[in-house]
């Protein structure tokens, strides 16, 4: 560190530029920006490691057990559970970050504009999901090819194209919700912790409740989205159930917390 | 240029910031100062847009700070310097800001270079920064926009004399320029150093405003004679405030010349004869802000 004297440059004259040019700062631009955010930081590239660590560590165990006789669909769904429990971390992350480093003073200077900040965010972390997503299908690819090659099972390349859609609709969700509920509590443990514990303490005890067992489907998230994670379809029921969960667990959060965002105070502590 | 009308902050029956106005002007490096909670920060941040204001507003070049396009090329805000990723790198950080504000990338080395911050510095991290480095980081990213306004918390916080100085010829050549500045501090010194034009705030309220000499500049006359004695009762006489000074010589409340015309009448013989010392800033501070600080004693005592 020098102390240099300044003699030019603190800022250059009117005249250089053109105040007229300046356009607002776009949203692709923003979420560029967060998705960078995401990944620039060490916490933030070793929670995508350790998703990619943990799903290859799933993928290892189902080649060795069962002689190793999976198809290749098998070991996609073999790597759901972990992957829906770790990614809305991601979507967490990105959001608490902000409060806990204290980042939202300069983030909301730059684009006061706070909304767009906040759906940004939903779009980086989707990103940051679907980059996942597709990462975790050419591992199983991969295990597959090695079972077939090295231990004899039989081929089966059956993972179809709906069920690939359907698993990206919810890491879509996973990531949403992740990013709503870190927008509303912002901070990292509650956040997580609320994200993880809620929906299923709210099945299990909604279990426990007499007649409840025929409204839950419609508001339990884990229980509507299990078709999507496990290779299974959806019938209109289960879209009908999708819908009402996902209002509940992935929109309502999300719109709370962008609206706290946008109307609370914005400090350093 | 900045303009802040009747700008209230109320937390529950607290007025954080009551009613305060002022404007700050380009080419001026225009003092925010008072002591810890008067309400700096909580005005910096309703001009930034950060705090919602309970009533009145605050206008950066014409426009309420969120409605700006842009407004990181607009306006350089530095509130905050510990407010930053600890993990992130300090070229990053500017990384970050430029992308977001879609200033050339080349323009951060520019700017790494002008805070004083090398190569190697940049490439660590937050966490590692003194507050001092954090401070340059800060003013990096509010210039790297090429602003043509600065608004600058504590700037000074954590800088060492060589870094106050620095940062003042930085402020003047920017000021020099036709930008405009606003900066907080409750360091009396690197403020008067630092500002020429200064805003008094004291538990919410503007207490004083105007140019630092202005302010400083001190009614009265310091005399010295062979016979203080006899000068101040003649004055005295004159129905002239005087007060005989421990350290020797008169605080007289008149004008010089009123004070050499009673001493020839006297027959005393002036050592010396001059205007009262500007009073530091520090002595003006204590004193606009003694009222509040009484009034605040008054209200604590049970009734």
């Amino acid at each position: 560190m020098t102390a240099t004297t300044p003699t030019r440059d603190t800022r250059t004259t009117r005249a250089a530029r053109a105040t007229a040019d300046l356009r607002p700062v776009s949203f692709g631009t923003l979420t560029l920006v967060e998705w960078r955010k995401q990944l620039d930081t060490r916490a933030g590239r070793w929670m995508l490691a350790v998703i990619a660590i943990v799903t290859a560590g799933v993928l290892a165990v189902m080649m060795a057990v069962n002689g190793g006789n999976h198809s290749f669909s098998a070991f996609v769904i073999g790597t759901t559970t972990p992957m829906a429990m770790l990614l809305p971390i991601v979507g967490v992350l990105a959001a608490t970050s902000e409060w806990s480093q204290r980042t939202a003073l300069v983030t909301f200077t730059l684009e006061p504009r706070r909304t767009r900040v906040g759906l940004a965010k939903v779009v980086g972390a989707i990103g940051s999901g679907l980059a996942l997503l597709v990462l975790t299908v050419g591992l199983a690819a991969l295990a597959h090819l090695l079972v077939v090659a090295f231990r004899d099972a039989d081929p089966a390349w059956d993972l179809t194209l709906h069920a690939v859609a359907l698993l990206a609709l919810t890491v879509v969700l996973f990531m949403a919700q992740g990013v709503g509920f870190g927008l509303l509590l912002r901070s990292t443990p509650a956040a997580i912790v609320t994200l993880l514990l809620v929906p299923t303490l709210f099945g299990l005890v909604g279990g426990l409740v007499p007649g409840m067992a025929e409204v839950l489907p419609w508001v339990d998230l884990g229980t509507a989205t299990e078709p999507l994670l496990f290779g299974g379809t959806l019938d209109g029921a289960g879209w009908a159930h999708l819908a009402t969960s996902a209002l509940i667990w992935v929109v309502a959060p999300l719109v709370g917390g962008l609206w706290r965002v946008a109307r609370s105070e914005i400090t350093s502590s | 240029m900045i303009t802040v009308e009747h700008l209230t902050k109320r937390y529950g029956p607290v007025a954080a910031v009551d009613d305060v106005s002022f404007t700050v002007e380009p080419g001026h490096v225009t003092g925010f100062l008072g002591p810890n909670g008067a309400g700096k920060s909580t005005t910096m941040r309703m001009i930034c847009g950060l705090t919602p204001a309970t009533s009145g507003a605050a206008r950066v070049l014409g426009k309420p700070f969120p409605a700006l396009a842009n407004p990181g090329r607009r306006v350089g805000v530095l509130l905050d310097a510990a407010a930053q990723h600890s993990g992130r790198t300090g070229r990053e950080v500017l990384t970050l800001a430029a992308l977001m504000t879609g200033v050339d990338r080349r323009r951060i080395d520019t700017t790494l270079d002008l805070v004083g911050l090398t190569d190697r510095e940049a490439a660590r991290r937050v966490g590692q920064y003194s507050l001092g480095m954090r401070q340059r980081l800060g003013i990096a990213s509010a210039l790297l926009g090429d602003p043509e306004v600065l608004i600058l918390d504590e700037p000074a916080n954590g800088l060492d004399p060589a870094g106050i100085r620095w940062m003042r010829d930085l402020l003047d050549d920017f000021a020099g320029r036709g930008g405009t500045v606003l900066l907080s501090s409750h360091l009396l010194r690197e403020m008067e150093a630092v500002a020429d034009r200064i805003v008094v705030i004291g538990r919410g309220r503007v207490v004083a405003e105007g140019h630092k000499d202005e302010l400083l500049r001190q009614a009265g006359t310091f005399a010295r004679s062979t016979d203080d004695g006899a000068l101040a009762l003649a004055l005295r006489q004159g129905g002239v405030g005087v007060e005989e000074l421990a350290t020797g010589g008169l605080a007289v409340e008149a004008e010089p010349l009123d004070v050499g015309r009673a001493a020839a009448a006297a027959g005393v013989v002036l050592a010396e004869l001059r205007a009262a010392d500007s009073r530091g800033l520090e002595d003006l501070f204590l004193e606009l802000t003694a009222d509040d600080a009484r009034a605040q004693t008054r209200m604590e005592v049970p009734a």
